[in-house]
């Protein structure tokens, strides 16, 4: 399955803007994904290795916190979505 | 604030230079002169008249927007040009009130324009906005994007938002009845320095004008009461892949702000929500600096000092001081590259960066290293005016 990476994140993951990964879940998926690019780990994990408050995940356009969380099943032909919080406007 | 109280639509009338200036819109079935007359009995205030203020205020101003407010205490400068379409090289060194102003009531002398040199805060923001309709969110920071949500939120007008970064961008309708608030997406800030502003990261020029215009679209489908709102969706606009895709968005029972049992019941102190201490101060003032004149005696003297530059490799094309490249980001696994034992100024183009950097290297255990106080900014003014700014 694919996940995307949003702009301000690529530069930890080796500036890719999408990585595929195998994976039954959505933690399974973004565990693959930060194995791959462990930069990428303190950006959406605590120290504690809960996804961050301010990092949204979509499976598809739901957001996995009204699914199952890191627990919601996922499909081969899914989408991740990670979604930081942006801010800029001037 | 009389000139900004309520109207009933029905109320206004349209002159006929008016209805001229508006018979594109008079023809539509979709506005009409109800619509039109909506248009003008309505409020919209635009915080912020920079990159996504620009096309909002153009856009909102000619379509007949009968009473425009603008929140913004800046002044146009050089690096404004390439994005804030309403500014213009003579308005540099202008306050962007004044600069905007003066476009506004060129493109539409009906408008009812008012403008507040004030930067939005918790004690301002409740009664400017009970003077409006629906708020434009054209901020920058995440500070402002908190208080702006929780004062429509708490005063119960519609948060018209957009945001920006480099080509992407992000736009929705919050704190309506129904619909999501802000902090339903997000209940809390990034920690400060996770995510970089546009200042730091850079911004494609066009991005600001296909969201604010989006943003101004909204608005007018709200006055309108037409077509589907971005309530409840989050619009991403990707503009090097043009690919539009849109989130579904929930009321969270649990938000603290639009929840069931809101705990933000008024306007908290924004700055210390997002974790900032005192106003964009460049961080961490304790830490040992240099400053661009001592740099430039010491090593024209030819003493040992190592030159680290902790921008972007992009950055260093524009201008450098012919320092050693490792960007911030790189540093914790390139750090054995350094050896602790030279004396290091680590300098950027500021000197926040640079700043986060010595903070790092000092927990790595450098001893001899100071930040550049002010960057190569400071360098370009006071040591070598012929290097470009950026
Ligand atoms: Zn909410």
């Amino acid at each position: 399955m694919k996940i995307l990476i949003p702009t301000p994140l690529r530069q930890y993951s080796d500036k890719q803007p999408a990585v595929e990964v195998k994976a039954a879940t959505v933690g399974e998926a973004l565990s693959g994904l930060v194995m791959r690019h462990p930069d990428l780990r303190r950006h959406l994990y605590t120290e504690e290795g809960k996804l961050r408050a301010f990092v949204n995940v979509y499976l598809n356009d739901e957001d996995v916190r009204y699914l199952q969380k890191e627990a919601t099943q996922v499909r081969d032909s899914d989408t991740i979505s990670i979604v930081p919080s942006i801010a800029g406007g001037r | 604030m009389s000139t900004t109280t309520q109207v009933k639509p029905e109320a206004v009338t349209l002159t006929n230079d008016e209805i001229l200036r508006y018979s594109r819109h008079l023809i539509m079935p979709e506005v009409g002169m109800e619509g039109q007359q909506k248009l003008k009995a309505a409020r919209v205030l635009c915080i912020g008249a920079g990159g996504l203020g620009s096309p909002l205020a153009l856009y909102l101003a000619a379509a007949g927007v009968g009473t425009l407010g603008i929140v913004d205490f800046d002044v146009v400068d050089y690096t404004n040009l390439q994005r804030q379409i309403i500014h213009t090289t003579a308005d540099v060194g202008r306050k962007k009130l004044d600069s905007a102003a003066e476009k506004l009531k060129a493109i539409n002398p009906f408008l009812n324009l008012r403008t507040f040199e004030t930067r939005l805060s918790s004690d301002n923001a409740l009664d400017l906005f009970r003077a409006f309709d629906i708020i434009a969110d054209g901020t920058d920071n995440f500070p402002t994007r908190y208080l702006v949500n929780d004062a429509c939120v708490l005063t119960g007008k519609p948060n018209v938002y957009g945001s920006i970064f480099r080509f992407e961008g992000q736009a929705s309708v919050f704190a309506t009845e129904q619909g999501p608030c802000y902090r339903c997406l997000y209940p809390e800030p990034p920690p400060p320095g996770l995510v970089p502003s546009c200042a730091e990261g850079g911004v494609l020029g066009i991005l600001p004008g296909l969201v604010g215009v989006i943003q101004a679209t909204e608005v007018i489908k709200l006055i309108l009461g037409k077509g589907e709102p971005l309530i409840g969706r989050l619009l991403l606009i990707d503009a090097l892949g043009m690919k539009f895709r849109e989130l579904k968005l929930r009321k969270n029972p649990d938000c603290p702000a639009c929840g069931k049992h809101p705990t933000v019941t008024k306007l908290i102190d924004y700055n210390e929500f997002c974790g900032i201490r005192g106003e964009e101060k460049p961080v961490e003032t304790k830490l040992p600096e240099m400053q661009v004149e001592e740099l430039k005696r010491r090593l024209d003297a030819g003493d040992d000092l190592f030159v680290l530059d902790v921008r972007e490799p992009h950055e260093y094309q524009i201008c450098n001081l012919n320092g050693y490249l490792i960007p911030l980001g790189d540093l914790p696994k390139r750090v054995h590259e350094l050896d602790s034992g030279r004396e290091i100024v680590a300098h950027c183009r500021s000197g926040v960066r640079s700043g986060k950097a010595v903070d790092f290297l000092r927990q790595a255990g450098f001893k001899k290293v100071h930040n550049l106080a002010g960057g190569i900014l400071a360098w370009a003014d006071k040591i070598d005016p012929k290097m470009p700014k950026y």
